[in-house]
Formats: C-alpha cells, sequence, structure tokens
C-alpha cells in the first residue's frame, strides 16, 4: 500500500517550511532512518529522514517550494513490487484534530472566582478549654513536634548542616540525636542542593525527611529541588508519585547579618503550586503546624526566625497537639481596622493594636499562619465588619503576600473597604549592616501604628 | 570507540539474546514512530529520542532485579519500554492524552511508574543525580536489599550537584548505580568543548567511587558491567559509576539542526557499531535465528508500535477539570 509522506514540523513553532532539497528521486529505495530531503525552517535547515522503507513513487512537492504547510504530502512510498504509477496522492492529509472539540479552552472557563463561606472572626482557642498549659519558647516546641513525629513514625528523619552532633545551630534539634541515633538525625556536608535533591529522592521512595536548612537563605542553593522536583511531581506523575517532605529552618532578617543572610522568602514559596507553606509566630503554632507538616502528604516549607526562638507562649500540654493549614489565628478582636500579618511581623502587629487601643482604635489582629493555602476567609470577613485593612510583613514590596490579600479584598470586598489597603513591607533595599540603617530596613511597630491610623483617616 | 568485540559470546544464552534483540527494537520502532508522530504535529513541545542508545538501558534492565528502582533524565523513552512500561501508556502521554501514564500532564520529559519502580523522567539537566541517590537511602533506610539506577548524559556530569551527590552517596555508602549515558554530545556541544577531562568514569575517584568505561554499543558488555556494579552495591560498598560510551543517531530534541557534527559521523556509526545489528549479526551467526524468525519479530513490534501510536491518537484530550486535580495530595 502507497504510504503518504508529510511535511514535517520540525520545531514545536513550525507551521510552514521551505522544502530546500530533495535527497532522493522517484524510483530510490529508501530505509527507515535515510536522510531523504533537507527542509528550511525559520531557524534552521533540517535533514528530514523517512520513517518507512519503501520505494519512492512519487514527489508531490518541488524542491524549492517555499511556504509549504505541516502536514501537506510531500512524497510518496510505494512497497515492493507495487508500481510506481499506482502511486496517486490521496488528496490533502487530515489534519490533526483534538480529540474532542466540545474540550478546547475557549469552550468552557477555566475557573470561577471561589467565594469563601462566611465565617465568624472569633479569638478561639485551639485547644479545648481546661487544658493545661506551659510557657515554652519556639525553639522547644520545634523541638518537641520533630521528637513525638519521630516518636510515632519511624519513616520520619531529620537531615541538615549540624543539626546531630553539634545539636543544632540554633538548637533545635537539641538532643533528637542522643534520643533517635544517627540513621534518623543525620549530619550533611554544606551541600544544600544535593541533600535537599536526595531528601526529595527519599520521599519519593517513600519516607518522611524532614530538611533543615541553616537558614532559608542557604535553600536558594536547593530551590530548583524544592521546586522543580518537590513541589512539581505529583502534577507532572498525574497524581502517582507525591512527596511528603518538609524543609524547615530560620527564615527572615535576624540581627545585623547583612544582605545575605537577612530575606525573608514567604512570597516567594506561597507563589509556588504544589507547596504548603507555613510561618508561625507563637510557640503552639510552630509545634502544631510543624507536626501537621510533617504528616501532610506534600511538601511544606516551614519558615521559622530566629529572633522568635527563644519567645515563650503558652503550649497546650497534650498528647498529639496539632493546628491544621489554612486556618488563621485571630488574637485580638476589634472594629475599626484588620492587621493582618504572619512570623515575625506579628509581633509589630500585637504591639501596634495595644498602642491604637490607647488612641481610641479598635484593631482586630490576624495571624495567617499559613500562607498557602491562605485563609482569605477569615481575612475578608473581618474586613467586612472594620472596612479597612494593614498587612505587614518583612518581605521586599513588590509581589509580597500583602500584595495578594490587596488583590483578594478588592475583588471579594471592594464594596466593603473605606480605605485603600496599606502594605507594609521591608524597604524595597539589600539588607544593611548598619544597625541604625538595619533598623530602618525593617517594619517598625510605629509604622502599623501609622498606617492603621492612616487608613482610619486619623 | 573500541572495536566490534567477536559476535559469539559464551555467557549469554540464544533466549537472552532474542529477548534483548526485541526490546531493543521495540524503543527503535516506538522512537521512530514518535518523531513521524511528532513532525503530524501530533506530539508538541520538546521530544528527546533515544534511538542509537538502545543498548544502554537493554543491557542494564537484563541486569537488575525486581524491585530495583530507575530514575533518569528527559530523554526517557527508552528507560520506560526497558523497564516494562506500557507502549500504549507512553505513546498517549505523548500525544497529551488521558490514557497517558500522567494523565497528559506530564508530556515526553514526565512520566512515572511506581509499580515499574521508575521514578521519572525530569527535566532539569543534573537534577535526578540526587534524587537517584535519595531513592537508594530510602532503600538503605530501610535495609531493602534494592539498587537504583540513576542515569545522566555526560553534559549533565559537570552539574554541581552531581559531585555533591558524589560525596554524599560515598560518605553514606548508598546502593546507587550512576549510568552516565555519554553519547558524546550536551545537547549541541561535543565533549571535548564542554568537559576538561574526557575520562568520565573517574569523575568519581576523589570520593572513593569505583568506575569503569562500557561499551554502549555492545548490549552483552552492558549487562555484564551493570551485573558487576550491582554486585558492588549490594555488598554493601556504596556507589559504582559505569561511564557507558554510546551515540545518538538523531538531534538533541525534535527542533535540532545538527551543525554540531557532520553526516558522515552518523552515519559510520549507524553503519558500524548499531547496537541492534550487533545483535542480529549474533542471532544470525551463531545459528541462534533465522532471518525468518527475526522477521516474525519485527513485524509483532511493528504491531505493538502501531497499537501504541493508534491508541495515542484514539484516547481523548483530558477533561478540562484535570488542570485542577493531582496539585495537592490528599490529607488523610
Amino acid at each position: 500500500m502507497a504510504t503518504e509522506i508529510l511535511m514535517p514540523a520540525l520545531s514545536p513553532t513550525m507551521e510552514e517550511g521551505t522544502l530546500a532539497k530533495w535527497l532522493v528521486k522517484e524510483g530510490d529505495t529508501v530505509q527507515s532512518g535515510d536522510v531523504i530531503a533537507e527542509i528550511e525552517t525559520d531557524k534552521a535547515t533540517m535533514e528530514f529522514e523517512a520513517v518507512d522503507e519503501g520505494i519512492v513513487g512519487r514527489l508531490l512537492i518541488a524542491e524549492g517550494t517555499e511556504g509549504v504547510a505541516v502536514n501537506t504530502p510531500i512524497a510518496v512510498l510505494v512497497e515492493d513490487g507495487e508500481r510506481v504509477e499506482d502511486a496517486t496522492p490521496s488528496g490533502p492529509a487530515q489534519q490533526p484534530a483534538p480529540a474532542d472539540k466540545t474540550l478546547t479552552s475557549e469552550s468552557a472557563p477555566a475557573a470561577a472566582v471561589q467565594h469563601p463561606e462566611p465565617v465568624a472572626v472569633k479569638v478561639v482557642s485551639d485547644w479545648p478549654d481546661g487544658t493545661k498549659v506551659k510557657s515554652q519558647t519556639v525553639r522547644e516546641a520545634l523541638r518537641d513536634a520533630m521528637a513525638e513525629e519521630m516518636r510515632a513514625n519511624p519513616d520520619v528523619f531529620l537531615m541538615g548542616e549540624e543539626v546531630g552532633e553539634y545539636q543544632g545551630a540554633y538548637k533545635i534539634s537539641q538532643g533528637l540525636l542522643d534520643e533517635f541515633g544517627s540513621k534518623r538525625v543525620i549530619d550533611t556536608p554544606i551541600t544544600e542542593h544535593g541533600f535537599a535533591g536526595i531528601g526529595v529522592g527519599a520521599a519519593f521512595g517513600g519516607l518522611r525527611p524532614v530538611v533543615e536548612f541553616m537558614t532559608f537563605n542557604f535553600a536558594m542553593q536547593a530551590i530548583d529541588q524544592i521546586i522543580n522536583s518537590a513541589a512539581k511531581t505529583l502534577y507532572m506523575s498525574g497524581g502517582q508519585m507525591g512527596c511528603p517532605i518538609v524543609f524547615r529552618g530560620p527564615n527572615g532578617a535576624a540581627a545585623r547579618v547583612g544582605a545575605q543572610h537577612s530575606q525573608d522568602y514567604a512570597a516567594w514559596y506561597a507563589h509556588i503550586p504544589g507547596l504548603k507553606v507555613c510561618m508561625p509566630y507563637s510557640a503552639s503554632d510552630a509545634k502544631g503546624l510543624l507536626k501537621s507538616a510533617i504528616r501532610d502528604p506534600n511538601p511544606v516549607v516551614f519558615l521559622e526566625n530566629e529572633i522568635l526562638y527563644g519567645r515563650s507562649f503558652e503550649v497546650p500540654v497534650m498528647d498529639d497537639f496539632t493546628v491544621p493549614f489554612g486556618k488563621a489565628r485571630v488574637w485580638r478582636e476589634g472594629t475599626d481596622v484588620t492587621l493582618v500579618s504572619f512570623g515575625i511581623g506579628m509581633t509589630y502587629a500585637l504591639d501596634a493594636a495595644d498602642k491604637l487601643a490607647g488612641d481610641g482604635i479598635s484593631a482586630e489582629v490576624i495571624d495567617l499562619r499559613t500562607l498557602r493555602p491562605l485563609d482569605t476567609a477569615t481575612v475578608i470577613a473581618s474586613v467586612q465588619k472594620t472596612n479597612r485593612c494593614v498587612t505587614i510583613e518583612e518581605g521586599f514590596p513588590v509581589g509580597a503576600i500583602g500584595n495578594h490579600i490587596s488583590a483578594v479584598l478588592m475583588t471579594e470586598a471592594f464594596d466593603y473597604l473605606d480605605a485603600p489597603v496599606v502594605n507594609l513591607t521591608g524597604k524595597d533595599v539589600p539588607m544593611p549592616y548598619a544597625a541604625n540603617l538595619e533598623k530602618h530596613a525593617l517594619v517598625t511597630t510605629a509604622e502599623v501604628v501609622q498606617a492603621a491610623k492612616q487608613v482610619c483617616y486619623r | 570507540m573500541a572495536t566490534r568485540k567477536p559476535a559469539a559470546k559464551a555467557n549469554v544464552s540464544a533466549k537472552e539474546l532474542t529477548a534483548w534483540y526485541r526490546d531493543m527494537l521495540l524503543i527503535r520502532r516506538f522512537e521512530e514512530k514518535a518523531g513521524q508522530l511528532y513532525g503530524m504535529g501530533l506530539i508538541g513541545g520538546f521530544c528527546h529520542l533515544y534511538i542509537g542508545q538502545e543498548a544502554v538501558v537493554v543491557g542494564l534492565e537484563a541486569a537488575a532485579e525486581e524491585g530495583d528502582k530507575r530514575i533518569t533524565s528527559y530523554r526517557d523513552h527508552g528507560h520506560m519500554l526497558a523497564c516494562g512500561m506500557d507502549p500504549k501508556g507512553v505513546m498517549a502521554e505523548l500525544t497529551g492524552r488521558e490514557g497517558g501514564y500522567s494523565k497528559g500532564k506530564g508530556g515526553s520529559m514526565h512520566m512515572f511508574s511506581r509499580e515499574k519502580h521508575f521514578y521519572g523522567g525530569h527535566g532539569i539537566v543534573g537534577a535526578q543525580v540526587p534524587l537517584g541517590a535519595g531513592l537508594a537511602f530510602s532503600d538503605k533506610y530501610r535495609g531493602d536489599d534494592r539498587v537504583t539506577f540513576t542515569y545522566f548524559g555526560d553534559g549533565a556530569a559537570n552539574q554541581g550537584q552531581v559531585y555533591e551527590t558524589f560525596n554524599m552517596a560515598a560518605l553514606w555508602k548508598l546502593p546507587v548505580i550512576f549510568v552516565i549515558e555519554n553519547n558524546q554530545y550536551a545537547m549541541g556541544t561535543a565533549q571535548a568543548r564542554s568537559t576538561s577531562t574526557p575520562d568520565l568514569h573517574t569523575r568519581g575517584e576523589a570520593f572513593g567511587i569505583p568506575g569503569e568505561i562500557v561499551d554502549g554499543m555492545d548490549v552483552v558488555a552492558v549487562r555484564d558491567a551493570g551485573a558487576k556494579a550491582i554486585r558492588h552495591c549490594r555488598s554493601g560498598k556504596g556507589p559504582y559509576i559505569l561511564e557507558v560510551k554510546t551515540y545518538r543517531y538523531r538531534g538533541h530534541s525534535m527542533s535540532d539542526p545538527a551543525k554540531y557534527r557532520t553526516r558522515e559521523e552518523v552515519q559510520k556509526m549507524r553503519e558500524e557499531r548499531d547496537p541492534i545489528d550487533h545483535v542480529r549479526e549474533m542471532l544470525l551467526q551463531g545459528k541462534h535465528a533465522t532471518e525468518e524468525d527475526l522477521k516474525a519479530i519485527d513485524k509483532e513490534i511493528k504491531a505493538i508500535v502501531t497499537e501504541a501510536a493508534d491508541f495515542s491518537r484514539e484516547s481523548q484530550e483530558p477533561a478540562l477539570d484535570e488542570l485542577w486535580t493531582d496539585i495537592y495530595a490528599e490529607v488523610h
């Protein structure tokens, strides 16, 4: 049977090309893989190989012809014994069509905006009334979370620089090596890219790695593995290959460590579908969210803060205390303005709320706790009550979490806003070293107070 | 490249040779068909064909045992077919249909099979190397006596993360075989133009990882080297490097104008070193098979590939709802 040879697409974008030269003539025998023609695209001249074997029956397009559309029959091959004269082209080749024309993106909207259900904005405890609480630092809470999860699941292990014998660069893993041994508390060389990749591979293999970065500034070495390997594989595999892993460590500015050790990556990671992102403020959230993160079947970026490590908070004394993702915590109810923050930004938000109260302004303070998923419902409900909003974070201003909150409020609560939302962020500069400049580069309580007054027109 | 060894081999049976001939031919015909479907616009984007390199995966799969893992780069169709994944599912992924291994959401470079212990299909050059070591880490952690074949090319062999991984794999004695498929061109850059020292199998020396050169156009040599590497890994001695010298006949991807090498070079390799012709000669010279037998295999393979191509065209495009699935695994 005669086989038509079609004008090939030789690049992802090619629609037509020039048939520059035939390297075979009618009557020639060709094998699969033989170069039969040269085809010029807008980028290059390419060799075109025969796929099937046979005899060249007809050359349908003369060499030198320009603008030959992809899929146009250019020649006809006949089989041994078949007469060349029989090789008549069958007319234009059928264009490959999408399998089902009714399922094109034009005919169905990609996604409608989801309107959140109304929620009550109230200070609600994360643990039952009457539960005993103890004062604990964020550092101790993080360690307890890891220890509890490692006791519960033998597949959970911790790897990172100085997590074992040194007991943690910031003492988060103090005591874990003694309890769990070097098989499960693994000191790595200083090679973030490599050990992050090994962690992701171990998660593909079914383990539950907790990968500690000495700081998230160093995780930039590993960000390809976090995003391209950990976050995208479930999707790329059509749901087959999940990646249950936690990347954790201090994030954002500490004190006087300069530009390369002081960046807040909250917005970077929150940008990525496939990642979950936590940024706790309190010790109980640090503990409850880290336990949830370790149990989660998805990759979780867990952003801690060095300055918060030593702060003490109430932590419930419970066998198994967890905090769910995607649920903001209301720290303070108010009626005049909503202050939205997370991580160390909460320090300034809560301080400012105290000061504003003294000036007769009642601020509602919301701690987002997780940035992906993001509890927009609580923020919207709060703004529907207060009609004003200030966001507070330490990251850079362009593409900030606050920008996203503003966009959500503009879409979902436009009619409720009595003033433009103000986004307070770190300044748009690399972090300076000088004490006075550094202080100036970060968000301050005074700025929060001023912004709250501004949106209240006071 | 070394000259062809004599066809007769003491350590290989007619049954094995025939099976390898079949497996290699399947990859070649599948890839030719993929090239054809690409030309027709049915496959889009990037499509990296494995033609010429078939003996590498077929030889190593012949050495592997049930439960051993494998992971590779974006030139992955051959690896998937060699480890037993369904040609229909692979081809339908190439055409972006719901019947593909990733429901059409991964494409040529991103397919996976837990069942066959195939862990992708990775598009960032070199990124699969630490991932492969991590898979080996998981086996060692659990005490499973398995090895992981971690494939990468001569181009990836210059990536920094490869050496970070060599260090940790050797330090922790991970059961990982680093298979450097040296096809002599990193995209369009000849090895001599990108690599300070040509012997990639010695790249582990600084970390105490043994390595050797393997003739990647000789499936028997590859199988034997694979068996040796596996013994090394399973005995707890840590990683092993196989630098498998091979050659890709086609371009880096479909849109490669091939200006960086001569047609004569490719033609010479095809005529003198073709890995499939090599096995074919061994079968015929050893009187293990007749021309008729081989024709029957050719016909069988052609039917499998035609069936895969038909399936890949008939399978529907994924439903639009699929856009929103598989982003997060459900929390239980």
